[in-house]
C-alpha cells in the first residue's frame, strides 16, 4: 500500500537501466547444476552450524560476501563486458563514503533445483540497495547484480526493492534504479512473478513483463550497444510472427531513443551514464512537495545575448537553430536534453535560468520546419508533464508552421496526441513564459503554451508572425480566384506576417529585443516564483491517451 | 541610423557629402569609421545575405545590390550604378578585393561624374599588366629581377648569362607556365645542366626554344612600401611593413616596421617606390612590393593599386589614417604632409584572423555562426578591425576573415607582448580560427629574431601545423589548472540554495584525488583547496593555482606560480571532458575522480570508423565535380569529387583501390565539413 502512495505522490523515481540480458544467460548464470547438487545434498548440511566461528565472526564473512556479489569470476566477466559491477555503479553515482546499505543479509528463498545450496545463496542477493547522496542531495538507489543469478529478480529481491521506495516515500527522497538484469528468476517461478507483483503495485500495470516496468518510471536512461529493453526478444518475434530481428534492432539503445522514444537518453558507457546522471539529479527537486532547485549561479541574469538578434534569418523559409537561442539564453549554455535523437522537430530538456531549474520546450526549425507531428506532440507533452509535476517552470520558444498535414498523421491520430500537448499546457500550473521567435501559426501556435493556455508572460520577438497559417495558404484561400495575388499576398504580409495582430489583443504582453530575452525570463521567474494556481478538483485528468 | 552633427567636425575640410562603399566586412567598416569621423554620410552596399551584416548597420543608407554569390552582388557593377544614383553618392571608396583595381568600373564611375577613390585609370592599367608594370619599373630605375629572356645558344652561352645575372639563378622554358619545369643552378656546373634540360623540355614540350633565365631569389621576404600620392606630383613613401609570414601567397602575420631593413636600405627602397609612383603619375594610397635576398637586395614584383589589407600597422607607426588621406587626394587637396614628417613611431603587428583550421594545410575555411565573440578591446595598444559581431555567420560566400588584430607599442618585444596577451584573451566560438597559429608565429623564437621569409611556415612546421607543445612545466600548469577547474564546479554542484524538505550534506571535504587524461596519457593529482588558490601536485612538482573561478566566463584568467595566465574554457561535460585554451592551443583533457579513472579503465574503447574507406568533406563548401558512381573502381590517389570553398577547388582523393560502395552527394551541393561524401568498400 504504501509502495503504492509511492506512485500517487510522484516522487523522483529516475531510472537509469540496463537491461542486458534476458532469460537464455540467465540460465548460463543461473544456479549450479542439479546432477551436482544431487549428490552433495545429503552431506552438505548448512556449514555455518557446524563451524566453530563466532557470530561477530560470521557477520564479517557475511559482509565481505557481500560485498563480492557472485564472486571475482563473475565480477572479472562483468568488466570484461565493460559493464560495472551493481556496487561500483553504486560507488560512482553517490558522493564518497556517503552510501549506507540496507538488507544486506537478505538472501532468497527458493529451495528448488538445488537453489537451496550454500553455493547458490548470496548475501544481499540480486541486487543492493540502500541510500546515499549525490552533490549532498538524499538520493534512495537499488542497483541490480548481474553476478548473482544475472540480475534476476527473486522475492527477496523485489522485497528489498519495495523496502527502499517506502522509505524514500516517508521521507521525501527520490530513488534512483540501476538495472542490469535478466527478468524473472525462473527458479523461483511464482514467487518471482508475486516479485514483480509488488513491484508493479509502485507502477501499476497489467504486462507482466520488464520492460513495461521502466516505462512507468520517470526518466529512462540508457547505454549504447549494451543495453536492450523488449516485451519479447528476438526468438519469440521469430516464431510468432516470422520476423528476423536482432536484439540491437529490436530493443537496442538507437531503437528507443531514436525509434519507439521509450528511452529518454543514451549514453556510451556505464561510467558516462552515471557522472552524467549526478549532474542531471542536480536539476530536480528531491521530491513532487519541493521547489524546483535553485542552484548559486555565476552567470548575470540580466546578461544581454547580442547574438540573439541575428540568429533569425531574414527569410522567414529559411531555417536556424533553435538550440543556437537556447543556448544562448540560459545560465552558462548548461541544457539537459531529454530524448535529442527522437522526434527531433521538438526540443526539450532541463537548464537553468539564474539558476533555477527550468523546463524547456522549443520547435526546431531545422528539422521538418519545426512542424508538431504525433511524436513530438507526444515528446512535448510528456515532458511538459513531468515538469508541472515536479513544479519546474516551463519556457517555450514557438516557431512552429502549425502541425504536419497527410494521411500517414491523420490516420495515427494526430488529432489526439497533439490534444496531449495542448492537454499538457493547458493543465500545467508551473510558471509559464513563452516566446515566439518567428512562426505562431494556426492551431499549432494556440498549443505551443500560448496565452490561451493560461501563459503566464508571453512574449513575441519583432520577426514573430502570429497568424492563422502562412501568407500563400491564406491568400489562395481568401482571394480565391482573384487576379492579383502577389498584391493580395503582399498586403497579408503587412497585416499579419508580423507580430503587432497578437499584441493588440493582447495575446502577447510584449515585443521584445531578442538581446533582453534572458533578462526577461530570468526577472519572470524572480516574480512567478510565488505563483498559485489550482485546477478544478476532480479524480484525475482525462487526458486524451 | 546614426546621424553625425557637422558642427562637431569642424577640424575637417569639406570633401564630399556622401560616399558609397562597394565593399563589404571589415574594410567597409573601417572606412565607414573614418568617414563619420570626417562628417561625411555613407552608404553601404550589400547582398542580400549580409542585410544583418555589421557595415550595413553602421552606415547611414545601405543598398541591396543582389545575391550572396559576389559576381552577382558586389562585383555587380550594374547595381552599385543604380545605388549611387539612387543615394547620390559623390564618391565611390572600393576598399580591396572586389572592384578596387577594375579600371572598368573607375571608367564608369568618371563618366557619371562620381569620384573614384583611388589612382586614375591609368595607373591601374599600368599596374595591373605584370609585364608592363615590370617594364615600367625598369625604366623608372626601380630593381627589377634581373634576367634573359630569348633564344639560348649553347650551354656556355647560358653560363655567361647566368654570370652576369649572378648566381643563384632560375633556368626554365619562356613558354611553361609558373614554376613549371624550373631548375635552379648555383653555380656554372648547374647551369648548363639547367639549359640542356630546360631548352629539351622546350623545344619539345612547348616547340619555342625561347629559355628564361633569371636571378633566383632563396628565401625571399616580402617587404612593402607604402606609399601615397597626390594629384599634384607630390608623392611620399610612409615606411615598411614586412609580410613575409605567408601561406598559399596569403600574409598572415605582417608588421612594420620591419627588423631586416637598415635606414639606407629602406631609404633606397621608399625612394624607388616613390619613382615608380611618379612614372605612372599615381595618386592615392598605393602598395610597392619587393621581394628582399638574404643580403638586402631588393627586387619589385608588383605595384598594388589600392588600401592594402595591412594598412593599419603603417597607420599605427605613422599616426596617418590612410583612408582619410586617400578621400581627401580624391578630392583634389595637396598631401599636408613632407617626406621629413614621416615617422616610425614604435612598432605594429597585425594578425590575420581567420575563421579556418590551421591544423589543416596552415588553413582550410571554415564556417559557422560566431555564438561568442569578445575582442580583446579592454586591452590598451590594440586595435581590431572587424566587420562580424557576436552572432554573425560566417558563410561559403566570402573571405573567413574575422578581424586584422593590431597591436602596438613602443618596441617590438612590447608589441609582440601585447598581441599575445589579445590572443588569449579574444573569445571566438562557433566556428574554427587560427588563433592557435598565429600564437605559436608570434612567440616562435624564429619569428621573435626577426630570421623569418615567405618560407617560414613550411620550414617550420615541416610536417604541418600540430598546435602548441607542451614543455613539461607547461603541462603540469595544464593538467593543474583542469584540475583545480574541475574541482572548482564539484563544489558548485553542492551550492544549492534555499531550505528543502531534505536538508543536504555540506561538502566539507578539502583535498581531492584525481586523475587527468591528456592525449593518451593519464596523470594522478593530488590537489588540495585553501580560499581561491590550489595547491597541485602532478607529475612530481606542485603548482599552485589561483583564480576568481567564474565558471560562466569565456576566459578564465589563472595565476598559476605566481605567473598571470589567460586560458579560455570551451566546454565542460559531466564526463569529466574538459576543453581548454591554453597557449592559444585547444587541449582536450578529462578530469576524472581516482575511483572513476579506475572503473573507467573497464569501459570499452569507442572503435573509431575506418577512414579509409568513408571520404568526408574536410570542409564546408559546394561540391563542384562528382567524379566516381556507385560500383566504380578507384584507384589510391584517384580523384574522388572536387569541393570549392571560398573560391578554392579542393580535389579529394581516394586512399586505396576499392569499390566505390556509395555516393551521398551531387554536384551542386553544399555540404558541411565532416559530411559524409563517398563510402568505399
Amino acid at each position: 500500500m504504501a509502495a503504492f502512495g509511492l506512485a500517487r505522490n510522484s516522487c523522483g523515481l529516475i531510472n537509469g537501466l540496463r537491461v542486458s540480458y534476458r532469460s537464455l544467460v540467465q540460465v548460463k548464470y543461473g544456479a549450479k547444476s542439479a546432477c551436482l547438487l544431487q549428490t552433495n545434498i545429503q552431506s552438505d548440511c548448512r556449514w555455518y552450524s557446524v563451524s566453530h566461528l563466532s557470530v561477530k565472526e560470521r557477520i564479517e564473512k557475511k559482509r565481505k560476501a557481500a560485498q563480492m556479489g557472485g564472486g571475482q569470476k563473475r565480477i572479472d566477466a562483468q568488466h570484461q563486458r565493460g559493464k560495472l559491477t551493481a556496487r561500483e555503479r553504486v560507488e560512482l553515482l553517490l558522493d564518497p563514503e556517503s552510501f549506507v546499505e540496507t538488507d544486506m543479509f537478505v538472501e532468497h528463498r527458493c529451495s528448488d533445483f538445488g537453489m537451496e545450496q550454500d553455493a547458490n545463496k548470496f548475501p544481499g542477493d540480486s541486487v543492493v540497495t540502500g541510500r546515499g547522496r549525490i552533490n549532498g542531495r538524499l538520493v534512495y538507489v537499488f542497483s541490480q547484480d548481474f553476478t548473482v543469478f544475472g540480475g534476476s529478480l527473486s522475492g527477496a529481491h523485489a522485497q528489498k526493492i519495495c523496502k527502499i521506495m517506502d522509505q524514500a516515500l516517508t521521507v521525501g527522497a527520490p530513488v534512483i534504479g540501476l538495472n542490469d538484469s535478466g527478468g524473472a528468476r525462473i527458479q523461483e517461478g511464482v514467487e518471482s512473478l508475486a516479485g514483480y507483483a509488488d513491484i508493479f503495485l509502485v507502477h501499476p500495470s497489467d504486462l507482466p513483463h520488464h520492460g513495461s516496468l521502466c516505462i512507468l518510471t520517470h526518466l529512462m536512461l540508457c547505454l549504447q550497444d549494451t543495453s536492450y529493453l523488449f516485451i519479447t526478444g528476438p526468438d519469440v518475434v521469430k516464431s510468432v510472427t516470422n520476423e528476423d530481428v536482432t536484439q540491437e534492432e529490436l530493443g537496442g539503445a538507437k531503437t528507443h531513443t531514436a525509434v519507439s522514444g521509450v528511452a529518454h537518453r543514451a549514453f556510451e558507457n556505464d561510467v558516462e551514464a552515471l557522472l552524467y546522471l549526478r549532474d542531471f539529479f542536480n536539476f530536480l527537486p528531491l521530491s513532487n512537495q519541493d521547489p524546483a532547485p535553485i542552484r548559486e549561479c555565476q552567470d548575470p541574469s540580466d546578461r544581454l545575448v547580442k547574438s540573439l538578434d541575428t540568429v533569425v534569418p531574414f527569410e522567414s523559409t529559411k531555417a536556424y537553430d533553435m538550440l543556437d537561442i537556447i543556448h544562448a539564453v540560459l545560465d552558462e549554455g548548461d541544457f539537459f536534453e531529454i530524448m535529442p535523437t527522437y522526434a527531433k522537430n521538438i526540443v526539450v530538456g532541463f537548464a537553468r535560468m539564474n539558476g533555477r531549474t527550468v523546463g524547456i520546450v522549443g520547435n526546431q526549425p531545422k528539422v521538418a520546419s519545426g512542424c508538431l507531428d504525433i511524436n513530438s506532440s507526444v515528446k512535448g507533452a510528456r515532458f511538459v508533464r513531468f515538469c508541472d509535476a515536479f513544479n519546474i517552470p516551463i519556457i517555450t520558444f514557438v516557431d512552429v508552421p502549425g502541425f504536419l498535414p497527410g494521411t500517414a498523421q491523420e490516420y495515427g491520430g494526430i488529432i489526439r496526441h497533439g490534444a496531449k500537448l495542448l492537454f499538457a499546457f493547458a493543465e500545467a500550473t508551473v510558471p509559464k513564459i513563452t516566446i515566439i521567435t518567428r512562426k505562431a501559426y494556426g492551431g499549432a501556435y494556440d498549443v505551443m503554451s500560448s496565452k490561451h493556455l493560461r501563459g503566464d508572460m508571453n512574449y513575441a520577438w519583432p520577426t514573430a508572425e502570429v497568424a492563422v497559417m502562412g501568407a500563400k495558404g491564406a491568400v489562395q484561400i481568401i482571394f480565391r480566384g482573384k487576379e492579383n495575388q502577389a498584391e493580395a499576398e503582399a498586403e497579408y504580409v503587412e497585416k499579419f506576417a508580423n507580430p503587432f495582430p497578437a499584441a493588440v489583443r493582447g495575446f502577447v504582453d510584449d515585443i521584445i529585443e531578442p538581446a533582453t530575452t534572458r533578462k526577461r525570463i530570468c526577472r519572470d521567474l524572480e516574480v512567478l516564483a510565488s505563483k498559485k494556481q489550482v485546477n478544478p478538483w476532480k479524480k484525475h485528468a482525462n487526458i486524451p491517451l | 541610423v546614426f546621424h553625425v552633427s557637422t558642427s562637431a567636425h569642424l577640424t575637417y575640410i569639406s570633401t564630399f557629402d556622401k560616399i558609397l562603399i562597394a565593399n563589404r566586412g571589415e574594410i567597409a567598416c573601417r572606412v565607414i569609421k573614418t568617414c563619420k569621423k570626417m562628417g561625411i554620410q555613407t552608404v553601404a552596399v550589400h547582398s542580400d545575405v549580409d542585410s544583418n551584416a555589421v557595415h550595413v548597420k553602421m552606415a547611414d543608407e545601405a543598398v541591396c545590390v543582389g545575391p550572396a554569390p559576389t559576381s552577382k552582388s558586389y562585383l555587380n557593377m550594374d547595381a552599385i550604378m543604380d545605388a549611387i544614383r539612387l543615394t547620390g553618392a559623390q564618391a565611390v571608396h572600393p576598399g580591396y578585393g572586389f572592384l578596387s583595381e577594375n579600371k572598368d568600373f573607375a571608367k564608369r564611375l568618371a563618366a557619371v561624374g562620381v569620384t573614384f577613390i583611388g589612382p586614375d585609370t591609368h595607373a591601374i592599367q599600368a599596374m595591373g599588366d605584370k609585364i608592363e608594370s615590370k617594364l615600367i619599373a625598369k625604366a623608372a630605375k626601380v630593381n627589377t629581377i634581373p634576367g634573359f629572356d630569348g633564344v639560348v645558344k649553347t650551354a656556355e652561352d647560358a653560363v655567361k648569362i647566368a654570370q652576369q645575372i649572378g648566381y643563384p639563378v632560375m633556368i626554365k622554358a619562356s613558354a611553361g607556365g609558373g614554376g613549371k619545369g624550373m631548375r635552379i643552378a648555383w653555380n656554372d656546373e648547374e647551369t648548363r645542366e639547367g639549359f640542356r634540360f630546360s631548352s629539351q623540355e622546350a623545344a619539345s614540350s612547348f616547340g619555342d626554344d625561347r629559355l628564361l633565365i633569371e636571378k633566383y631569389i632563396d628565401n625571399p621576404r616580402h617587404i612593402e612600401i607604402q606609399v601615397l600620392a597626390d594629384k599634384h606630383g607630390n608623392v611620399l613613401w610612409l615606411n615598411e611593413r614586412e609580410c613575409s609570414i605567408q601561406r598559399r601567397n596569403q600574409k598572415v602575420v605582417e608588421e612594420a616596421p620591419s627588423m631586416f631593413l637598415d635606414a639606407d636600405t629602406r631609404r633606397v627602397m621608399g625612394e624607388q617606390a616613390v619613382q615608380l609612383a611618379k612614372a605612372v603619375k599615381y595618386s592615392s594610397a598605393g602598395t610597392v612590393e619587393f621581394l628582399v635576398d638574404s643580403k638586402k637586395n631588393f627586387y619589385f614584383l608588383e605595384m598594388n593599386t589600392r588600401l592594402q589589407v595591412e594598412h593599419p600597422v603603417t597607420e599605427c607607426i605613422t599616426g596617418l589614417d590612410l583612408v582619410e588621406q586617400m578621400i581627401r587626394i580624391a578630392k583634389g587637396y595637396q598631401l599636408q604632409q613632407k617626406q621629413e614628417d614621416i615617422p616610425i613611431n614604435g612598432w605594429a603587428i597585425e594578425s590575420r584572423v581567420y575563421a579556418e583550421d590551421p591544423f589543416k594545410s596552415f588553413g582550410l575555411p571554415s564556417i559557422g555562426r560566431l555564438s561568442q565573440y569578445q575582442e580583446p578591446l579592454k586591452l590598451s595598444h590594440v586595435r581590431v578591425d572587424s566587420g562580424i559581431e557576436e552572432g554573425s555567420d560566417i558563410n561559403i560566400y566570402y573571405d573567413p576573415m574575422i578581424s586584422k588584430l593590431v597591436t602596438y607599442g613602443a618596441t617590438r618585444a612590447e608589441a609582440l607582448a601585447r598581441m599575445e596577451d589579445a590572443l588569449d584573451n579574444y573569445v571566438i566560438r562557433g566556428v574554427t580560427h587560427n588563433i592557435p597559429l598565429l600564437r605559436e608565429i608570434i612567440t616562435h623564437p624564429r619569428f621573435v629574431s626577426g630570421d623569418i621569409s615567405t618560407n617560414f611556415l613550411p620550414e617550420v612546421y615541416p610536417e604541418g601545423f600540430k598546435g602548441h607543445h607542451l614543455d613539461e612545466d607547461r603541462c603540469r600548469e595544464l593538467l593543474a589548472s583542469a584540475a583545480a577547474l574541475h574541482v572548482t564546479s564539484q563544489l558548485y554542484s553542492h551550492k544549492i540554495l534555499g531550505t528543502q524538505r531534505v536538508s543536504s550534506a555540506p561538502m566539507d571535504q578539502n583535498n581531492w584525488e584525481l586523475c587527468v587524461e591528456l592525449g593518451q596519457e593519464l596523470h594522478d593529482i593530488e590537489i588540495s583547496k585553501s580560499g581561491n588558490s590550489y595547491i597541485v601536485k602532478v607529475d612530481g612538482g606542485q603548482v599552485e593555482v589561483c583564480g576568481d573561478w567564474n565558471l560562466a566566463s569565456p576566459l578564465l584568467p589563472l595565476t598559476i606560480n605566481g605567473t598571470c595566465r589567460m586560458l579560455q574554457c570551451l566546454s565542460k561535460e559531466s564526463s569529466g571532458n574538459i576543453v581548454l585554451q591554453y597557449m592559444g592551443t585547444l587541449f582536450k583533457v578529462r578530469v576524472l575522480s581516482k575511483l572513476t579513472a579506475k572503473l573507467n579503465s573497464y569501459m570499452p574503447e569507442k572503435v573509431s570508423e575506418d577512414t579509409s574507406s568513408i571520404l568526408r568533406s574536410p570542409m564546408p563548401g559546394t561540391v563542384v565535380a562528382m567524379s566516381v558512381k556507385p560500383g566504380d573502381t578507384v584507384a589510391d590517389g584517384q580523384e574522388i569529387c572536387v569541393i570549392e570553398a571560398m573560391k578554392m577547388q579542393n580535389s579529394l582523393t581516394a586512399v586505396k583501390q576499392a569499390k566505390v560502395k556509395s555516393v551521398h552527394c551531387q554536384p551542386g551541393e553544399t555540404v558541411g565539413e565532416g559530411d559524409l561524401l563517398v563510402e568505399l568498400e
